[in-house]
C-alpha cells in the first residue's frame, strides 16, 4: 500500500539496529497506540502538521521532488499526498554512502475535523511542500464583548 | 567495529545531536567517487541559499543549514517528524581533494557538492609490459 520508501531499516542482522528497534518499541508502547497510518521514523518524506485558529498547515519535507509527480487530495479531513523522487543513477561511481531514498511514496494524514476541503492551497519551495487548509469559521475563537 | 558503529549511528536522518541547547538534524547524504573526485548530495529540505553555509576549516567540511519555513502566529504542532530547524553534518577531507575548488549547487532542498581531486593525483592507468 505504501511506497517502497517506507521500509527504511533493512539490515536485520545488525546488532545496533536491533537494539535501536527494541528501544523504539519500548518507547512506542509507552507512548500509547500509534495512528494506523503512521510510518516508521526516518521515512521519506518527513511531515509536520501545525494548527492555527484559521488554518491547518501541512509541511512535507521532500527535497528534490519532481513537482509534476506530486498529487494532493483532500477527502473531508483525510489528506493524501503522493509523489515520486527520481534519483539519477551514477553508474560509473563508487558509493560510500547511500542514505537518500528514491522512488514513490504515499502518505495519508488525518487533519482536524473542522477543515474546509474547498479552501486548500499548496506550494513547493526549497524542497518543502506546504499545504494550507482553511478551518471553518465556527471553530475560530470568538471575542465576547462585555457590556 | 568502531567504524561500523559510527556509520550505523549516522544512518538515521532524525538522530539529533545535543550540542548545548541546539539540536541538529542530520541530513541524509549520498557520497560517491569517480575518477574526477568525490560528490556529496545532501537533503536539506526547507533550506534556502541564504540560510545554507558550507565551510571548510582545515580538513573539516561542514554543511549547515537552517529551515526557513515561515509559520503563522499562534501555530501549534499537531504532529512533528522534524523536531529542529537546523541541519548539520561534518566530514573529514583527505589530502588529495582540492578544498579550494569545492563547488556547491542547491536546488529544491538538495545540495550538490563537488570535491575535485588534484590533477596530479587522478588515477592513471599503468601499463604492464611483458618480458
Amino acid at each position: 500500500m505504501f511506497g517502497n520508501l517506507t521500509a527504511y531499516d533493512n539490515d536485520l542482522f545488525d546488532p545496533f539496529d536491533l537494539m535501536r528497534r527494541e528501544f523504539g518499541q519500548l518507547f512506542e508502547d509507552r507512548s500509547g497506540p500509534r495512528g494506523i497510518r503512521s510510518v516508521m521514523a526516518g521515512s521519506y518524506p518527513a511531515i509536520n502538521v501545525g494548527a492555527a485558529p484559521e488554518q491547518v498547515d501541512v509541511y512535507v519535507f521532500a527535497a528534490g521532488l519532481n513537482p509534476k509527480s506530486m498529487e494532493i487530495s483532500l477527502q473531508q479531513n483525510l489528506l493524501t499526498v503522493s509523489g515520486e523522487r527520481e534519483l539519477e543513477p551514477h553508474g560509473d561511481a563508487h558509493y560510500y554512502r547511500k542514505e537518500r531514498r528514491g522512488g514513490a511514496f504515499r502518505r495519508v494524514i488525518t487533519l482536524p475535523e473542522d477543515v474546509d476541503p474547498d479552501r486548500v492551497t499548496a506550494n513547493y519551495r526549497d524542497g518543502v511542500l506546504r499545504i494550507t487548509v482553511a478551518r471553518r469559521e465556527a471553530v475560530q475563537p470568538k471575542r465576547i464583548e462585555v457590556k | 567495529m568502531n567504524e561500523r558503529r559510527d556509520i550505523k549511528s549516522q544512518d538515521r536522518r532524525e538522530v539529533q545531536e545535543q550540542a548545548g541547547q541546539q539540536s541538529y538534524l542530520r541530513p541524509a547524504v549520498d557520497i560517491y567517487e569517480n575518477s574526477g573526485g568525490i560528490t556529496v548530495e545532501a537533503d536539506l529540505p526547507g533550506v534556502s541559499r541564504e540560510r545554507l553555509s558550507i565551510e571548510v576549516d582545515g580538513n573539516n567540511l561542514t554543511i549547515d543549514g537552517e529551515i526557513g519555513v515561515e509559520m503563522p502566529d499562534g501555530m501549534e504542532a499537531l504532529h512533528a517528524e522534524i523536531g529542529s530547524r537546523r541541519f548539520r553534518r561534518s566530514f573529514t577531507l583527505s589530502n588529495e581533494l582540492q578544498a579550494d575548488k569545492i563547488s556547491a549547487e542547491l536546488k529544491d532542498g538538495v545540495v550538490l557538492l563537488k570535491l575535485p581531486k588534484r590533477e596530479e593525483l587522478k588515477p592513471r592507468k599503468i601499463e604492464v609490459t611483458m618480458g
